[in-house]
């Protein structure tokens, strides 16, 4: 050791320090999804080490679980409306916010920023006490509603950011070129927004199917995925419930790669 | 000729006191390659994109071939643009952007085809019709952008600062390469710059504009060698400005009082005897005189300064009064074969009387 450069070795040092913690932090980050995978293949009922045998019993009785199936169902119903709902007023809303000055352009951009920040609670109780005054039957759609709501944020953020980083000149270029307004939006500005509007839907997709507060204030009888494995927990964790985490890991990586592809910029 | 475009007191205010563009006039004929130059914030990219029709006039009228385009939006006006960053749409090919405006004119699609391998084959670029933008060099994506806008066969062609994005040399290269083009295409060329050595080599005229209006505008030599004002003096070439006063005048040779002794000049428009005036030279139409040598006017003074810049030396002169001239020589050989003049040492500054400016009042930049 005597006879080694110092700054070598301190250097090595650092390194593998580095590298050690960023090992650490990407075990945090996905040892558990590896346990809860792995005992959703364990043959046990009890949640113990060392794991007994393998099985697929689990995923079978998920799938003779109606309940659950309908709660699965109903997420995808209620993560698709409000994904769809969000873009429909979201993209139109970021437009307005880009092109044209009005007063009030900045309190505007607030407000609809609002909903994020606000904790799912408020807005659920708040969307809750709204229905009920003007007679809404809870259902489903109330949920999308909700939703729809609080993720309008994230379309029109992702999306405003994106036009702002848009040169100005080529929709000029486009009028110069013999387009009408639509047409050069269709032609040029959608095609360049494109990526940021797939990501934004993506992302309230994911967030609105595994949302609970808003959820839990503002559904009727109907229960979401999230919900009902929120109500079976109460009885315990249950190797269903660790395949149907598995499951929704497989379908988040899926649409992960779903994202990377649709949103890669093909301008590289 | 008739003119093409023809711009009637045309005003762009943003408020009473923000004033873009204050009353321009301006005819440009049918074929024409016009430079309007200025510093910017002078109103010339304003001009510029109102007749793009990117932006409306608050006053006046704009004729695109005797028809008022005034209030056409840029779709409907037979006028193209180079925008200064190119503004190639990202997401298509170099083809792609060149047939777009030929789409939107509903052109047939065989058609297209062979109008974009012609307008790319003119600028050298059809090999990169697959190409995207993005894969391109700075002078290439320019190219396109040219073939794009002369696709469409324009009535004129708008360049707004074409080549401001480019390298020193290839921004040269560039110039004459454009001028090769409108020779070639016959298009009537209407261009932005701030860059005076870009005007005098592309343009069959300059406008000069300043604060809002135009100061003068003329053939580039005209420009060069008949100043109206200290100003356009001083935007296009190097000028030499010395306060001065009318001491006699007579039909046209003049003699001015300027401190440091007197000058004689051969005036562009009379001056009334006692008239402040301001004298101006360029420093590559004066010359150091030699020892014993001997010419019309002279100004002495002492060496202050000598800049060495490849092509020759520039000499700095004080004068008696304190005044400083410049003094260009070219070196026609290597500078450690030529006299080089010393600083401190006293010289003589010669400059042919129809080599000097006279501007009315004492208005010198």
């Amino acid at each position: 050791m005597a006879n080694r450069n110092p700054n070598l070795l301190s250097r090595y040092g650092a390194d593998t320090a580095f590298m050690t913690f960023v090992a650490a932090l990407m075990a945090f980050l996905y040892v558990p999804i590896w346990v809860l995978i792995a005992f959703s293949f364990n043959s046990s009922r009890s949640l113990t080490w060392p794991l007994s045998g393998f099985t697929f019993e689990w995923y079978e009785k998920l799938w003779n679980n109606g309940d659950l199936l309908t709660a699965i169902g109903n997420s995808f119903y209620v993560a698709s409306g409000a994904t769809v709902l969000t873009l429909i007023v979201g993209v139109p809303a970021a437009l307005a916010l880009h092109k044209f000055h009005f007063p009030g352009k900045v309190i505007f951009r607030r407000m609809i920023l609002l909903p994020i920040t606000l904790p799912g609670i408020v807005t659920g109780i708040s969307m809750l006490n709204m229905f009920r005054l003007f007679g809404f039957q809870l259902s489903l759609e109330t949920v999308i509603l909700g939703h729809a709501t609080a993720l309008l944020g994230v379309v029109v953020t992702q999306v405003f950011a994106r036009l702002q980083r848009l040169p100005k000149s080529l929709e000029e270029a486009a009028f110069d070129l013999g387009a009408g307004p639509w047409r050069s939006f269709i032609d040029i500005t959608l095609p360049n927004i494109r990526s940021a509007i797939i990501g934004a839907g993506l992302l309230s997709f994911v967030l609105s199917f595994d949302e609970i507060p808003v959820t839990f204030f503002l559904t009727g009888r109907d229960n979401t995925l999230p919900m009902y494995i929120y109500s079976t927990l109460r009885r315990g964790v249950t190797p269903e419930i660790n395949a149907v985490g598995s499951i929704i890991v497989l379908m988040s990586l899926v649409l992960i790669i779903v994202s990377v592809i649709a949103t890669r910029d093909r301008n590289k | 000729m008739a003119a093409i475009i023809e711009l009637e007191n045309i005003s762009k205010h943003y408020s009473p006191t923000i004033i873009g563009v204050d009353k321009v006039s301006l005819a440009v004929e049918d074929g024409e390659f016009v430079t309007l130059l200025g510093p910017s914030g002078c109103g010339k990219s304003t001009l510029l994109r109102m007749i793009g029709g990117f932006e409306e006039p608050t006053a006046g009228t704009i004729r695109l071939a005797d028809k008022d385009v005034t209030w056409d939006p840029p779709y409907k006006r037979e006028v193209n643009m180079v925008f200064q960053d190119y503004a190639l749409f990202p997401h298509m090919t170099v083809g792609q952007n060149v047939a777009y405006g030929l789409k939107t004119m509903k052109v047939a699609k065989s058609e297209i085809a062979t109008h974009v391998r012609d307008a790319l084959t003119l600028v050298g670029l059809y090999d990169k019709v697959d190409q995207r933008p993005q894969q391109l060099s700075g002078g290439q994506r320019q190219r396109i952008a040219l073939a794009r806008a002369i696709v469409r066969k324009p009535k004129v062609l708008l360049l707004d600062e074409p080549l401001s994005a480019l390298d020193a040399k290839l921004r040269e290269q560039m110039q004459l390469e454009l001028k090769h083009l409108h020779e070639k295409v016959g298009i009537t060329f209407i261009m932005v710059t701030h860059d005076q050595g870009e005007a005098l080599v592309m343009s069959d005229r300059v406008v000069v504009m300043e604060k809002g209006r135009i100061a003068q505008q003329g053939k580039p030599q005209d420009l060069y060698d008949h100043p109206a004002s200290p100003y356009v003096a001083n935007f296009i070439g190097t000028t030499n400005f010395l306060p001065g006063q009318m001491a006699a005048t007579g039909a046209g040779l003049v003699s001015i009082e300027i401190g440091a002794g007197t000058i004689s000049a051969l005036p562009d428009v009379a001056l009334p005897k006692g008239g402040v005036v301001t004298v101006g030279f360029r420093p590559e139409k004066a010359r150091l005189l030699a020892e014993g040598e001997t010419a019309e006017n002279i100004l002495e003074g002492k060496i202050a300064e000598v800049i060495y810049y490849g092509l020759g030396l520039r000499v700095a002169v004080e004068l008696a009064n304190g005044e400083r001239v410049s003094v260009d020589s070219l070196l026609p050989d290597r500078l450690a074969r030529s006299a080089v003049p010393v600083v401190g040492a006293p010289a003589r500054v010669a400059v042919e009387p129809h080599n000097v400016f006279v501007f009315e009042g004492s208005v010198a930049p």
